[in-house]
């Protein structure tokens, strides 16, 4: 059409540069002091729990903190891992986390192949209840899941106890993942192989599931990330190292007269880092997947 | 043909469907059993608790073995404490603003993030790293940072005088939400910055390149076709972190402690740290928390209708 070819021509003539992207508006100078200043902001106190983190006894508490260490020591890492509760808690939010992971995907994607591609009744109101999960403030759930769980189902302070909570507050994220991707696939493949005779799971898990590997990934990721980062569950339901995730074994680090920052900044460090580097190696994956995730929401 | 008349009989006196063939749409039953364990898991595990907790609310002595039901007593009593009434204002006062900053940086980012210039893929990986924290333990690392003799940002802020020599953030209770409210926003920017990009970028570009043929500038078109088309994912995205953040725990449990409490760590506090008579009125604080959240979100749907017209 004639407008459209206008409107070409007159991009092509006025930015010069690929249609797809707006220029913001401040101006070059507005918008490196915005990237230095957000990067700033977001790295300081992950620079700061690692400094905090090498800073060993007198420089601990020096007042004013110095910005940069003086002394440079891995004492308060090793206290950490010489401590026993530690290292258990890394095991057993490890374990917990990777346990809720593989529940929550598996359960999910059945419901997610349901709903992307089959007919039935009631497929808003799975995804409605789906979705109103991630409205319930969690403390609201706590009672009865610990009267449940200290009285005539005692799991009290396992991992069963908060596998249990943790599979539902990530079933959100699976089922509404999963979903937008297999509504995003085209139905070929699965249909050539199921004329040629596969049951629908077979093509489930033999053709949709790896040909959606990065959806299945950036779901399990954030699964992952999302049980790492519970709290009140670990919390109300656990007791000791038995079964509390590293989230809450940290909280319960406060000794009786002083708080040891060192061992808290370096339990900060060895929790976050692994974290931070599987987020941007895979950050990729994660953008794309939110991205495509709130988009069909 | 005899085939064919026996066809027409056979529909002229078929039955009414029964609900088993209503059910099926053609693939039999196996949608409801592959929905099945994820429905099955939310009533149980998440709809079961939220019934017994309103239950509980209503009863005297939930933990007993015979509890009485007292009906709204609980609520009255919650309702008149003034602790309660303090959790109340710090949670609204925390959601409102930390939202409200969350959702203006998260949009600034959002835009910045969607030009092309050298840098942008830093930006992108940056945002992420508060991310990478978990709740709690950016909490801890931020209180570290507010100690009023150890602590980098409190030591930045008597140097500019936002606070007295060995002044912080934690030593009032307006403070501690101040406090809070900052690293919440440092840490959920990112998150909003991402929703909003997304709905950014299903934006059309001719959108802007007829409004640029028409000589309108970038603030014109920033109101004008920027966001109204983002409404939808911004009513959204403030729909789920309206309700998060009301449920604040985790900063306020690490950040306020006793002192300054959330409406969700009044309830943890007066369900677990007190004696057995007090769980009630945790539970009850509880029960309030999600009624309102419900409430909240029942006007954001109407809200997200509306502006869908």
């Amino acid at each position: 059409m004639a407008v459209k070819e206008q409107v070409s021509a007159a991009t092509r003539i006025s930015t010069g540069t690929e249609k797809s992207r707006r220029r913001f508006p401040w101006g070059k100078v507005g918008r490196y002091t915005a990237v230095v200043v957000i990067v700033f902001i977001c790295l300081a106190p992950l620079y700061w729990s690692f400094a905090t983190a090498v800073k060993s006894g007198l420089e601990l508490n020096a007042s004013p903190p110095t910005l940069f260490p003086h002394t440079f020591s891995w004492e308060n890492f090793a206290s950490d891992f010489a401590l026993s509760t530690f290292t258990r808690d890394l095991l057993n939010t490890t374990i917990i986390a990777t346990i809720t992971t593989i529940l929550a995907l598996v359960i999910g994607i059945l419901a997610a192949y349901a709903i992307a591609r089959t007919k039935f009744h009631g497929k808003g109101f799975v995804l409605g209840l789906t979705l109103s999960v991630t409205l319930i403030p969690f403390i609201a759930m706590v009672g009865p899941l610990f009267v449940a769980f200290t009285g005539p189902i005692p799991i009290y302070n396992t991992y069963t106890a908060l596998i249990i909570p943790d599979l539902v507050i990530c079933l959100p994220i699976t089922v509404w993942f999963m979903t937008s991707f297999f509504r995003d696939l085209p139905p070929d493949l699965e249909e050539a192989a199921r004329v040629d005779g596969a049951s629908r799971m077979r093509a489930l898990w033999t053709i949709i599931v790896p040909l959606t590997a990065p959806g299945v990934f950036a779901a399990a990721i954030l699964t992952f990330i999302a049980v790492y980062n519970d709290f009140i569950f670990g919390l109300t339901l656990t007791a000791d190292e038995a079964a509390q995730p590293i989230t809450v074994g940290v909280s319960r680090f406060a000794g009786e007269h002083t708080i040891p920052w060192g061992e808290i900044a370096a339990a900060a460090v060895i929790v976050t880092v692994p974290l931070a580097i599987l987020v941007l190696i895979l950050q990729r994956r994660i953008v794309s997947g939110l991205t495509a995730g709130a988009v069909k929401g | 043909m005899a085939t064919q008349a026996v066809k027409a009989e056979a529909v002229v006196t078929s039955k009414r469907p029964t609900l088993r063939e209503r059910l099926d749409l053609g693939n039999g039953y196996t949608p409801y059993l592959l929905v099945l364990p994820t429905v099955i898991a939310i009533l149980l595990i998440a709809g079961y608790p939220i019934v017994n907790s309103f239950i509980q609310s209503l009863q005297d002595n939930p933990l007993s073995t015979s509890p009485n039901f007292v009906g709204l007593q609980n609520y009255v009593q919650v309702f008149q404490s003034s602790e309660f009434h303090s959790a109340v204002a710090v949670t609204f006062g925390f959601t409102i603003i930390a939202v409200f900053l969350e959702t203006v940086f998260g949009l600034g980012i959002a835009l910045l993030i969607n030009t092309t210039f050298p840098g942008r893929g830093l930006v992108r990986a940056a945002i992420l790293v508060p991310w990478a924290f978990p709740t709690v333990i950016s909490a801890q690392i931020w209180y570290l940072m507010y100690n009023d003799r150890t602590g980098i940002v409190s030591y930045l802020m008597q140097q500019v005088h936002l606070l007295p020599r060995g002044g912080t953030l934690l030593q009032s209770a307006n403070g501690i939400i101040l406090a809070s409210i900052i690293t919440d926003v440092w840490k959920t920017t990112p998150f909003m910055a991402l929703l909003l990009l997304a709905g950014l970028q299903v934006i059309p570009s001719e959108l802007y390149e007829a409004a640029g043929v028409d000589g309108s500038t970038k603030w014109q078109q920033f109101w004008s076709i920027t966001l109204p088309m983002l409404t939808g994912p911004l009513l959204i995205a403030l729909l789920f972190r309206t309700l998060a953040s009301m449920g604040v725990f985790d900063l306020l449990y690490i950040l306020g402690g006793n002192q300054v409490e959330s409406m969700a760590s009044f309830s943890y506090n007066y369900m677990f740290t007190r004696s057995t008579f007090d769980f009630a009125a945790g539970v009850t604080a509880s029960m309030v928390l999600f009624f309102t959240g419900m409430i909240i979100a029942l006007l954001f749907v109407l809200w997200m209708r509306v502006a869908q017209r």
